[in-house]
């Protein structure tokens, strides 16, 4: 019984570590969206006085799209770097705020577009 | 590890387990890499010895928490920090004031435990947001307002207890005026209520705010006499309709009476909603700014200087630093926050003209640029208050040359006759020492407060000026 769940659990990160270079894990999309929606949405997002995204529409002339959902370019380690270290008047945000595995998950999200 | 001051590495030690035997272990941080999450992201001492920082941060998630994080520090003499969302961005962001202390980090208490339409007010524990409360109102469809800062990550609690505003009707803009009824856990572990909280089983704790007896709510904002726990706000009915208009005058000079119009319409509710003062020549200086840089083919954003964020830059698919954007030659110091300098002046025409001569003038003593003709706000009923946002880099020599200017200011605001509404922690002992009168009778009895409720001094210490007696330097 013991041996059969640990030949699972094999199998199951198995598939986790295939899907990591294969589709990424919608649920971790779709928990990703959350917090985006929850933190990064009220700067970054779509739509009218969002002043982080006008000001990446200042610099990028186009030449990207200044709202960070659209992007296809965006990296986890470049995200965990912003969240984590803040730029420019975008401060840092804690663990109590947004945790590790949050985290991950929008990483998950803010790539789920990008080419593989 | 870091050590508070004071503390011996063993007792720090032992208190940590303490403090993750009451929260949880995850709740307890203590890395370096952690900790820099408590920096404060625009702290005008980035980087230099001065800077504040903390030794740990716990975590709590209820008020038992709270209370056993609270009884292990008074019992260790930890010096602790209180901060519910800790979002105080240009005033002190989540750091404690006094270098070393452990940050209580009170986000995850994130209830709202009661939204009553009727009467309209909220009931809510520290960790919620504006954007959470405002989310909880709309998904509800409740017919209510929430007074909200600009930024809504930080919490009604936060704010309140630091004094800021927002922008809608008079009573519901001052933030802290517009609290009813407070819990707070005191440096012993103990728990009070204030107002009708203190009867047992009110029905009016969040609808009639004095209670009976000394009102002493004041008393725990701006100063470090208890941990907020649970606070009650008065929310704004949803309004049918509201209208605004536009009062057009051709002069300069014509401010003069315009203000006192203005101060008759508010003081009689005639109208209700926040003034605005502007003019046409004014613009908003901070896009022009940034606008006039891009032209110029530069960027405000930092090549980051940190080791640790320039090796993931360097990785592939880490971001290029033009990605994140390089310091070009006509942006030498982009800005990374600011520090907000907010003195208040009476209200009136006079004043305004007044104000810009000092602060212009302390702007040319320091070879700035002009700032220009500038109007104040009109958040607080009765008074005008100035917020000039001061930047704030990631280079030292600047951050120095900035600060001086600030303390300049505070003085020539003072000589003046002018004190300011709020300050980062930089600047918290020089303002208190601003309210003198009478040798410094106000501190005085600030600190008497402090020895009698908190007499080892855990709490918040050095916060608006007011340090525990073993802290306490001579005042000047
Ligand atoms: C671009 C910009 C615009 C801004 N506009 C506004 C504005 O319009 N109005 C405004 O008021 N501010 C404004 N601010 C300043 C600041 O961001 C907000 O005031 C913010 O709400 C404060 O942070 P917070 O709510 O997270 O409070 P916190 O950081 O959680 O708390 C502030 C301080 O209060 C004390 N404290 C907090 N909780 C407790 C507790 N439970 N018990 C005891 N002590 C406690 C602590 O000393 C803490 O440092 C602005 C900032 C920026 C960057």
């Amino acid at each position: 019984m013991k041996n059969a769940r640990v030949a699972l659990i094999v199998v199951l990160s198995m598939i986790f570590a295939a899907q990591a270079f294969a589709a990424p894990d919608e649920s971790a999309v779709e928990k990703g969206q959350k917090v985006y929606q929850k933190w990064c949405f009220p700067c970054h997002g779509t739509g009218s006085g969002k002043p982080a995204t006008d000001l990446l529409a200042a610099r990028d002339k186009g030449s990207r799209p200044a709202a960070l959902e659209e992007r296809t370019d965006l990296s986890a380690p470049l995200i965990k770097m912003f969240v984590r270290h803040g730029v420019m008047f975008m401060p840092t945000f804690r663990k109590t705020e947004i945790s590790d595995a949050d985290l991950d998950a929008l990483s998950a999200y803010l790539t789920r577009n990008n080419k593989r | 590890m870091r050590i508070p001051p004071g503390l011996t590495s063993k007792d720090f030690s032992d208190a940590l387990g303490e403090f993750a035997a009451a929260v949880g272990k995850e709740w307890v941080f203590t890395s370096d890499e952690d900790l820099a999450l408590y920096r404060d992201a625009y702290s005008p001492m980035w980087g230099e010895p001065g800077e504040l920082i903390a030794s740990a941060a716990v975590a709590p998630d209820g008020v038992e928490q709270v209370q056993k994080v609270v009884r292990i520090a008074n019992h260790y003499k930890i010096p602790i920090y209180p901060v519910s969302t800790g979002k105080n961005l240009g005033y002190g962001g989540s750091a404690p004031v006094y270098s070393g202390s452990v940050v209580l980090d009170l986000k995850r208490m994130n209830r709202i435990l009661e939204v009553n339409e009727r009467n309209a007010y909220a009931l809510v524990e520290p960790g919620v947001s504006y954007f959470d409360l405002y989310r909880y109102i709309q998904e509800k469809g409740l017919k209510l307002w929430v007074d909200v800062p600009d930024p809504g990550w930080g919490s009604p609690i936060g704010n309140s207890l630091d004094r800021g505003g927002g922008y809608l009707m008079a009573e519901y803009r001052n933030h802290f005026d517009s609290h009813c009824g407070m819990e707070v856990v005191l440096a012993n572990g103990e728990i009070l209520r204030t107002g009708m909280g203190a009867l047992p089983g009110a029905k009016t704790w969040q609808q009639y705010k004095t209670g009976f007896g000394p009102w002493i709510d004041g008393i725990f904002s701006q100063s470090n006499f208890g941990v907020v726990t649970k606070m009650g706000f008065w929310l704004m009915p949803e309004p049918d309709a509201y209208l605004s208009g536009i009062v057009h005058v051709p002069k300069r000079d014509d401010l003069i009476p315009l203000v006192d119009t203005l101060n008759y319409l508010e003081n009689t509710r005639v109208t209700n909603g926040m003034p605005d003062l502007a003019s046409p020549l004014l613009g908003i200086p901070m896009l022009a700014d940034f606008e006039g840089l891009f032209e110029k083919g530069s960027s405000p954003f930092a090549a980051p200087r940190d080791p640790e964020v320039a090796a993931v830059s360097a990785k592939p698919g880490g971001g290029s630093p033009e990605e994140i954007g390089a310091r070009g030659p006509t942006n030498p110091n982009p800005t990374s926050g600011h520090m907000w300098f907010s003195p208040i002046i009476p209200r009136t025409g006079e004043a305004i003209f007044a104000a810009n001569r000092v602060f212009s003038q302390a702007a040319q003593e320091f070879g700035l640029p002009s700032l220009g003709f500038s109007l104040p706000s009109c958040y607080w009923e009765r008074a005008f208050i100035y917020i000039f946002a001061l930047p704030v880099t990631r280079d030292a020599e600047f951050n120095k040359r900035n600060r001086a200017v600030f303390q300049r200011m505070i003085q020539l605001a003072a000589e003046r006759g002018w004190g300011e509404y709020r300050t980062a922690p930089a600047y918290q002992d020089a303002i208190m020492n601003t309210y003198s009168y009478n040798n410094h009778a106000l501190l005085r009895f600030h600190e008497l407060l402090k020895d009698a409720v908190d007499p080892n001094g855990i709490l918040s210490a050095g916060r608006y000026g007011i340090w525990p007696k073993h802290l306490r330097k001579a005042k000047p």
